[in-house]
């Protein structure tokens, strides 16, 4: 359990004068939910990019899956799996012609595909949609299908942001069991929300202020740490003290 | 007579049926929130009050007059702040401001006692471009254009979502402030932790409300036990909590999962019979608006 | 109220003028346009080097071989014997060969009288850039004719563009395609935008009526163009001498006319069209098309299938291009133009009233 995929240390990334992400350090183990949230412009979205292997640390190293974050790129992205609520699917594309471009896309070959589509649709219970237009699924099927093909390669580690904004409260239950699930079977889950009750559902979380991480515990310590009743507390008091905005 | 009266408001586009005879009335002065999903219809029924579509069925009156026939009347009495940041991205802070000022016909000055508190916060950047803001400062600079004409009801279409935590919880903030000078505020979120600051609220989902009450009422009418759980394995318990006796519905709540008890539930038969789970809690919880919302959508 | 419709013109400035990107292309696409279409694309003679067969020099002809030499379009590479014409030809040391008769003297003298005569002069001439082959073959032949004295020899005669500069006529083409793309392109998107950003929602939602709206915004680009048109009328007249024999105000009336009526069809589209995107390509295939196709611009609408000639009927640009062709190159006054005129105001009438329907104050 105590395996290590994520391993990040002193990693800096500095856009001229201005330090997007001050020397951060940290690890995310094997099946963790790994909250990663920061108020706008603390740094988030860089520091994201570097670990999905989409640009390189201006100082600092790290590891995503094993490879390395400064070397490694492309084998960091056959690795891993992201998904986010603006970009997820296509929506003139049928259920199955998003799994088989997905898959193609991650570097499946043909039989792999077919094998991995059609175990995802039996699981989903979706296999009377396989034809369906994604454009006229429901938004928290989308959500749930796009989770999904993000995993169809089985990467170690998937990366959600802000995954389940906007969608009703029992799909949402739904979205959460199926990423209990893959974590359940060793996928490692980093997500980025501003939403703290999404805060909640992670094993740990840390929070971004001004480009450091200014707290990582169990959401549970944290409450406790800063004598709050909710994650939404926490935050605010950490994020109060921002000096910067965007 | 309420600031908004709605009576069996109905439309649809297409096959769709967005809102499906929706009625409620919402008194002068309140905050009443529109707490639902995406495609609750939260976003038509904001349109439909606005008098920017016309309904296929119903009526309703926004500040006494009626959305059909006098709808220019409306038009100069409400503000409207729709679900984007409806600002000019070329334009610095102070054009936009002024900009919205002369579309109503008034000055900056006229009603900088009302927007005050909520501009001065923006001020020190008021020659920058609205598009360089971050997402708070531009949700405060929508806020002050849909305010420039002392409106006496405000319609603010998911102000909250894409900011940040702290962000929203100033914009509560401000609301509760231009609450006590009497404005009427309408405002929808898929939020629902946010729905404690308002009044009251209407639960929407797929076009119907599905109840409306004060926050406090809404937890109130859940009229089960409620129970948190937890242990070292939350899909594992999640699974085997479901199957036990006794238990009506167990679903992912943050950290804990909760558990809606039967009458027939009992603590000591539940924990006997999950068997060996390691670090397995159990205790009484509150339900919040959330729990009731499942509830009201299972039903 | 008036003090807020000023605003609203100020806000559409600085929409304009910020887009320093848009701006620039707008002021500089008409100058390449002028110049790409006036220099680089050219029909016309320049240096053609002309070589002579005579096979007796008589004063008829070192006369029109003086004439040929002093042009300054043509070059005289000498007389030669008619075994050379082909080689001169083929090793371009000439791309014109003119051939006299031996009893070209006599063949001019009938002419004179009236006799009809058989060919005395003969023209080979290099066709393997076509153009250039057209143009010199038909000004060698109005050169030599005057060498000839007033004989009519020929029945080609060249009217108003004896040169045949080539963009004199592209001139008003471009003029019918520049207030289209900056008038009818530019009001679309800009209003179309408002509805993708959301700010459009707003504005309806507000006491001041949409027209009003929509004429603040029409203003500043009418101002863009109208500076476009001088920056053309100027280009015309002094870098490719344009004669403008008929005076600059009746362009300019109708240019006027044209522009209003460009910013109606960009009015039109943008209430059709809901993203940029499609008001885009609405502006480029539903307008710019019909008026490179069928406007006269590039084709003659004589040449035209007799159906896309009365398409080009419904083409705004067809009668504006006539029109400015008329003033500006036969130096005909605005009245003799009445009728495109009428067409076009008309055309504007309808269009802005269709327009001003569509666009509603709701949604929907």
């Amino acid at each position: 359990m105590n395996d290590i995929v994520i391993s990040v240390r002193e990693l800096s990334k500095r856009f001229g004068n201005f330090t997007a992400v001050d020397r951060i350090s940290f690890d995310v183990y094997r099946g963790e939910i790994f909250g990663f949230l920061g108020a706008n412009g603390a740094g988030k979205t860089t520091a994201m990019r570097m670990l999905c292997g989409l640009s390189y640390p201006t100082s600092g190293k790290g590891s995503v899956a094993g490879y390395d974050i400064m070397h490694e790129g492309e084998q960091i992205k056959r690795h891993i799996g992201y998904m986010s609520q603006r970009f997820s699917l296509y929506n003139d594309l049928t259920v199955w012609e998003n799994m088989r471009l997905f898959a193609g896309i991650y570097g499946l070959n043909k039989s792999q595909t077919e094998q991995q589509a059609t175990e995802l649709l039996e699981r989903l219970n979706f296999s009377s949609e396989r034809n369906t237009l994604v454009g006229s699924l429901p938004l928290g099927w989308k959500q749930k299908l796009s989770f999904a093909i993000a995993t169809i390669h089985r990467p170690e580690v998937v990366f959600l942001d802000e995954p389940t904004g906007g969608v009703d409260p029992i799909t949402r239950r739904q979205f959460w069991e199926m990423i209990y699930e893959a974590a359940e079977s060793g996928t490692t889950i980093f997500v980025t929300t501003h939403y703290m009750d999404e805060a909640e559902y992670c094993t740990r979380v840390s929070i971004m202020v001004d480009g450091k991480v200014q707290a990582l515990d169990t959401p549970t310590r944290l409450k406790q740490q800063f004598a709050t009743e909710s994650m939404d507390e926490v935050f605010r008091i950490l994020a109060r003290g921002a000096q910067r905005g965007e | 007579m309420g600031a908004i009266e709605v009576h069996n408001l109905s439309k649809s586009y297409g096959k769709v049926q967005a809102l499906d005879s929706v009625s409620f009335s919402v008194e002068r002065g309140e905050l009443f929130g529109l707490i639902g999903p995406d495609g609750a219809g939260k976003t038509t029924l904001f349109r439909l009050l606005t008098t920017l579509l016309n309904p296929d069925s119903g009526s309703a009156e926004v500040d006494g007059c009626d959305t059909a026939k006098d709808y220019l009347a409306i038009r100069s009495r409400v503000g409207y702040m729709p679900g984007r940041f409806s600002l000019y991205p070329d334009l610095s802070v102070e054009e936009n401001l002024q900009f919205f000022a002369a579309l109503f016909g008034v000055t900056i000055e006229d009603s900088y006692d009302l927007i005050a508190p909520i501009y001065k916060q923006i001020e020190p950047f008021r020659t920058r471009r609205a598009g360089k803001l971050s997402g708070g400062m531009k949700q405060k600079l929508a806020l002050s254009c849909a305010l420039i004409h002392r409106p006496n009801v405000l319609f603010l279409d998911e102000p909250t979502t894409g900011v940040d935590a702290v962000s929203r919880s100033e914009l509560w903030d401000m609301l509760s402030e231009l609450k006590e000078r009497g404005i009427t505020i309408l405002v929808s979120t898929p939020y629902m932790d946010e729905a404690s600051r308002c009044d009251r609220i209407a639960l929407c989902n797929e076009g119907r409300i599905l109840k409306i009450d004060t926050p406090e009422g809404i937890v109130r009418g859940f009229d089960k036990q409620l129970y948190g759980i937890s242990a070292k394995n939350m899909f594992a318990l999640l699974e085997k909590a479901r199957t036990a006796d006794g238990v009506e519905d167990c679903y992912p709540f943050g950290e804990k999962h909760h558990l809606v008890a039967r009458e027939e539930f009992d603590e000591a038969k539940f924990v006997a019979q999950l068997g060996d789970i390691e670090g397995l809690q159990i205790i009484r919880t509150a339900p919040t608006i959330e729990d009731m919302f499942i509830k009201l959508m299972k039903r | 109220m008036k003090q807020n419709f000023a605003s609203f013109v100020k806000k559409e400035s600085l929409h304009i003028l910020r887009d320093t990107r848009t701006m620039l292309i707008v002021m500089l696409i008409p100058v390449v346009l002028m110049v790409l279409f006036g220099f680089a694309i050219s029909t016309e003679v320049n240096n053609v080097n002309v070589a002579v067969v005579a096979p007796n020099r008589t004063d008829g002809i070192r006369d029109a071989v003086e004439r040929l030499s002093q042009n300054e379009y043509f070059t005289f590479k000498g007389y030669i014997t008619p075994d050379d014409i082909d080689p001169y030809l083929r090793s371009g040391k000439a791309s014109a060969v003119v051939v006299f008769a031996s009893d070209y003297e006599r063949g001019v003298t009938q002419a004179a009288t009236g006799v009809p005569t058989k060919p005395v002069i003969q023209l080979i001439v290099d066709a393997s850039n076509v153009n250039t082959a057209g143009s010199s073959t038909a000004y060698l032949q109005s050169i030599l004719l005057g060498a000839a004295s007033q004989q009519a020899m020929f029945e080609t005669r060249m009217l108003f563009n004896p040169q045949m500069r080539s963009a004199y006529n592209f001139v008003p083409g471009i003029m019918g395609l520049i207030f289209i793309l900056v008038c009818a392109m530019m009001t679309s998107v800009s209003i179309v935008r408002e509805k993708e950003v959301g700010t459009m929602e707003v504005l309806l939602v507000s006491p001041v009526r949409p027209v009003k709206i929509i004429f603040a915004k029409m203003i500043p680009y009418f101002a863009i163009s109208c500076v476009v048109l001088v920056t053309i009328l100027l280009l015309a007249r002094y870098l490719l001498e344009v004669p403008m024999s008929g005076g600059v105000g009746g362009i300019f009336t109708i240019s006027l006319l044209y522009l209003i009526l460009s910013l109606s069809l960009g009015l039109l589209v943008s209430t059709i069209a809901q993203t940029q995107v499609v008001a885009l390509l609405i502006s480029a295939v539903v307008m710019m098309m019909p008026i490179l196709m069928l406007s006269g611009m590039l084709f003659p609408i004589e040449n035209l299938p007799k159906f896309f000639q009365v398409i080009s009927n419904i083409v705004p640009a067809r009668w504006y291009i006539d029109a400015v062709r008329k003033m500006m190159i036969q130096g005909l006054p605005i009245v003799a133009v009445w009728k495109n005129c009428a067409i076009l105001l008309g055309m504007t009438i309808a269009l802005l009233g269709v327009s001003l329907k569509k666009f509603n104050d709701k949604l929907e």
